[in-house]
C-alpha cells in the first residue's frame, strides 16, 4: 500500500495558489512492479527455458540447471512430431471465415438496429447481447445432437452428419460471437452523425449505399478492434472444435495440444517448445497490432 | 460514464457527435429497401435464433428426458428425475458446485483487486508504464488452454520449477501440484488468475483515464489523501465499469472449463459444472437428460448477473 501513498494529481494545478510539487521519484512502486512482472514472467520464462534446451542436457543436469547447449532442436522436433503445419492450417481454415462472417453480420444487424427506429430492434439487441453472455456448456449438448442427427450426403462430409465438420465449428463460433459484435458495432455506429445517412438518403441513396458506402468505411476503427480481438479469440478458442471434431487431423492448434500433452508426456521439452509454437501467432497478431487489440478489449467490456 | 461511452472513447474519439435527430423510422422506406433491412436483420437473428436461442430452449427440454441422444424415438419422459438424480445421488454435483463459487470468491477477492491495484499504480505516469502494461496484458492474449500446459511445466511434480524452488523436487515431499486433489483447485485458480488480473487490469486502466480529473484535484484541494481521493471519489465515479468487472468476473467464473478440462478433464478435485456437463455428453453411456439438467442449473446461474447486466445497459433505451 506504500505505493498508493504515492499518488499525486497528475496535471499540475491551474492558477496560482496550487503548491508546486517536484515529482518524487517512487521507488516503491517501481520495486512492487518490478517484483511483479517477474512473478508474472516467471512461468513463461520457465517454459521458453525449457523449450530451448535440449532433452540429453536436462537429464544429465537436471531442469533446474544452466548446463548443456540451448537451441532451437526442440522446435524442430516438436513442429515435426506434432504435425503444427496441419493444425495451423485448420486454425486458419476456422478463424479466418468465422472472424469475416462474424463482423458482416454484426455490422449488418448493428447498422438496422442503430439507424433505423423499429418496434423490436431494442429487444433484439438484448437478445444478442445476452446470447454471448451465457456460457457455451448450455449449448453444448443440444448443438451436439442437432449436428449429430443433420444428415448429409457422406460425398460432403465422411461422418454422414454435421460433426467432424469445419462448418459445424465456424458457424457456432460466428453465432455465438456475432452478438458480442453486434453491442459494440451498434454502439459505435449511433455515434455517427445521423445527418450523413440523411443527405445520402435525400439524394436517392438506397439502404445498401447507406450501409456499404456511408457506414462501413466510418467504422474503420471499429473493425480494427475487433477484428484483431476476434481473431485471436477464435484462434484460442478450445471448446468447440473440441466437441464437434473427433479426427485429430481435423483439429486446430489450440485444440490439438489436448492431444500433444499425450505425445509428447515423457519429454518436458518438446512439450514446451510446443507450447511456445502456439503462442507465436498470437505474440505476431499481438505485437503488430497492439493498440487495436487493447481498444478492442476495452471496447467490448462487456465480454465475459 | 456509461460502458456506451467508454467505447465511443477508447475508439475513436467521435464521443459527442451523437445527432439528436430521431433516427429513420422503417415505415418511411421505399418497398427494396424495406426487403434488404428485413434481409439484413433476419440473417443474423436466424443464426443466432438457430445456433443459441433454440439449443438454449432444448436443453432446458432435454433436462425432462430421459434418452441415450441415438434415436428420437427413444426419448421418455423422465420429470424431475434427472435433477432429484444431480441433487441427491450423483456424486460430483455439490463439490463442482462449490468449486465454482470457489473459483468466483477467488476470481473476484485476489485476482480482480490485484488488476485494480496494478492498473492504479500504472495509471500515475510512471516510467515505463507502457512496458509494465505489456508484462502483466501477456497472459490475456495466451488461451486458457496454454495457460494450463504452461502452469503445467512450472507445477510439475519432478521437473517444475515451483518444486525446485520449494528444495522438495525428486523427494517424497514434492507436491504434484495439479494431481493432488486437495491443492490441484488453487494450482488452477492461481493459474486463472494470472490471466484475469491482466484483463482487470486493462479494462481499470480505460475506466482510470476516463474519470475527470478536476474531480481529483477538486478533492485534493480539499486536503484528502490520496487513499481517500481513490475510494471517496474515483473509484465511486467508476460505477459503470465496476458493474462490467463484477458481471465479467461471475460469468468467467462460471465458464471456467479450459484450465481443469486440459488438465486432467475436470476430475480428481477440479470438479466444475461446465466440466459435468460434457463429461455427460461425450462420457460413456451418454447420459443426455443428467447434462442438460446440469446445463440448466448453470444457466439458471448465469442468467442472474447477465439480467442485471442488461437491465442496467438498457435501462435508458427501451
Amino acid at each position: 500500500m506504500s505505493a498508493l501513498m504515492t499518488f499525486k494529481p497528475k496535471r499540475a494545478f491551474g492558477g496560482a495558489g496550487g503548491p508546486r510539487k517536484t515529482p518524487r521519484p517512487r521507488y516503491g512502486t517501481h520495486l512492487f512492479l518490478i517484483v511483479m512482472s517477474i512473478v508474472w514472467l516467471i512461468p513463461l520464462a520457465w517454459a521458453l527455458f525449457t523449450a530451448l534446451r535440449p532433452k540429453a542436457d536436462t537429464d544429465k543436469y537436471g531442469y533446474f540447471s544452466l548446463g548443456g547447449a540451448f537451441n532451437f532442436n526442440n522446435f524442430v522436433t516438436a513442429w515435426n512430431q506434432g504435425g503444427f503445419a496441419t493444425y495451423f492450417v485448420n486454425s486458419v481454415i476456422i478463424t479466418i471465415p468465422t472472424v469475416i462472417l462474424t463482423l458482416l453480420f454484426a455490422s449488418m444487424m448493428a447498422f438496422a438496429v442503430s439507424r433505423f427506429t423499429w418496434k423490436f430492434n431494442v429487444t433484439l439487441l438484448i437478445m444478442f447481447t445476452a446470447g454471448n453472455l451465457l456460457p457455451p456448456q448450455v449449448l453444448a449438448t443440444p448443438l451436439f445432437e442437432m449436428f449429430k442427427h443433420f444428415n448429409l450426403p457422406y460425398s460432403v462430409s465422411d461422418s454422414g452428419n454435421l460433426l467432424n465438420t469445419y462448418t459445424a465449428v465456424i458457424a457456432v463460433d460466428t453465432a455465438f460471437q456475432i452478438g458480442f459484435c453486434t453491442f459494440v458495432l451498434s454502439n459505435y455506429m449511433k455515434a455517427l452523425p445521423q445527418d450523413l445517412t440523411e443527405a445520402a438518403f435525400v439524394d436517392g441513396a438506397g439502404v445498401w449505399r447507406q450501409y456499404w458506402g456511408i457506414i462501413m468505411p466510418l467504422t474503420r476503427p471499429a473493425f480494427a478492434a475487433l477484428g484483431t480481438l476476434e481473431l485471436i479469440w477464435i484462434y484460442n478458442d478450445f471448446f468447440w472444435p473440441l466437441l464437434f471434431i473427433q479426427s485429430g487431423n481435423r483439429l486446430p492448434v489450440t485444440t490439438a495440444i489436448k492431444n500433444l500433452q499425450g505425445v509428447f508426456l515423457s519429454n518436458y521439452n518438446l512439450l514446451a517448445a510446443g507450447a511456445m509454437i502456439t503462442v507465436i501467432p498470437t505474440l505476431i497478431i499481438y505485437l503488430v497490432l497492439q493498440k487495436q487489440f487493447v481498444s478492442g478489449l476495452t471496447l467490448g467490456a462487456t465480454k465475459g | 460514464m456509461s460502458t456506451e461511452a467508454l467505447s465511443r472513447n477508447a475508439a475513436s474519439g467521435v464521443s459527442g457527435l451523437s445527432s439528436r435527430r430521431p433516427r429513420r423510422r422503417f415505415s418511411l422506406l421505399t418497398g427494396r429497401d424495406r426487403v434488404i433491412l428485413g434481409a439484413m436483420v433476419a440473417i443474423p437473428t436466424l443464426i443466432q435464433l438457430v445456433l443459441v436461442w433454440i439449443p438454449t430452449v432444448l436443453s432446458v427440454l432435454l433436462s425432462f428426458v430421459r434418452w441415450n441422444g441415438l434415436a428420437f424415438s427413444d426419448i421418455r419422459p423422465a420429470g424431475l428425475a434427472n435433477y432429484s438424480f444431480i441433487f441427491k445421488i450423483y456424486p460430483p454435483f455439490w463439490p463442482a458446485l462449490q468449486h465454482n463459487l470457489l473459483w468466483l470468491a477467488f476470481l473476484a477477492l485476489i485476482a480482480t483487486p490485484i488488476g485494480l491495484l496494478l492498473a492504479i499504480l500504472l495509471d500515475q505516469n510512471i516510467r515505463g508504464s507502457r512496458i509494465y502494461q505489456s508484462i502483466f496484458f501477456t497472459p490475456v492474449m495466451l488461451s486458457l488452454v496454454l495457460i494450463g500446459v504452461i502452469w503445467q511445466l512450472f507445477y510439475s511434480q519432478n521437473n517444475g520449477l515451483l518444486n525446485f524452488l520449494l528444495g522438495t523436487s525428486g523427494t517424497p515431499r514434492a507436491v504434484d501440484w495439479f494431481g493432488n486433489p486437495s491443492v490441484n483447485i488453487w494450482a488452477a485458480l492461481i493459474a486463472a488468475t494470472w490471466r484475469h488480473s491482466g484483463y482487470v487490469m486493462i479494462l481499470y486502466l480505460a475506466g482510470l483515464k476516463g474519470v475527470d480529473p478536476s474531480l481529483r484535484e477538486a478533492a485534493s484541494l480539499d486536503g484528502a489523501n490520496a487513499v481517500q481521493i481513490f475510494f471517496r471519489v474515483v473509484f465511486p465515479v467508476m460505477r459503470p465499469i465496476n458493474i462490467v468487472i463484477v458481471v465479467i468476473t461471475i460469468i468467467e467464473s462460471l465458464r471456467a472449463f479450459d484450465v481443469v478440462y486440459i488438465i486432467n478433464r475436470g476430475t480428481n478435485g477440479l470438479e466444475l459444472i461446465s466440466a459435468l456437463v460434457i463429461q455427460n455428453l461425450v462420457g460413456e453411456g451418454q447420459v443426455i437428460g443428467v447434462g442438460s439438467a446440469l446445463a440448466v442449473v448453470l444457466l439458471v446461474i448465469s442468467l442472474v448477473p447477465i439480467v442485471i447486466y442488461l437491465s442496467r445497459t438498457f435501462k435508458k433505451e427501451s
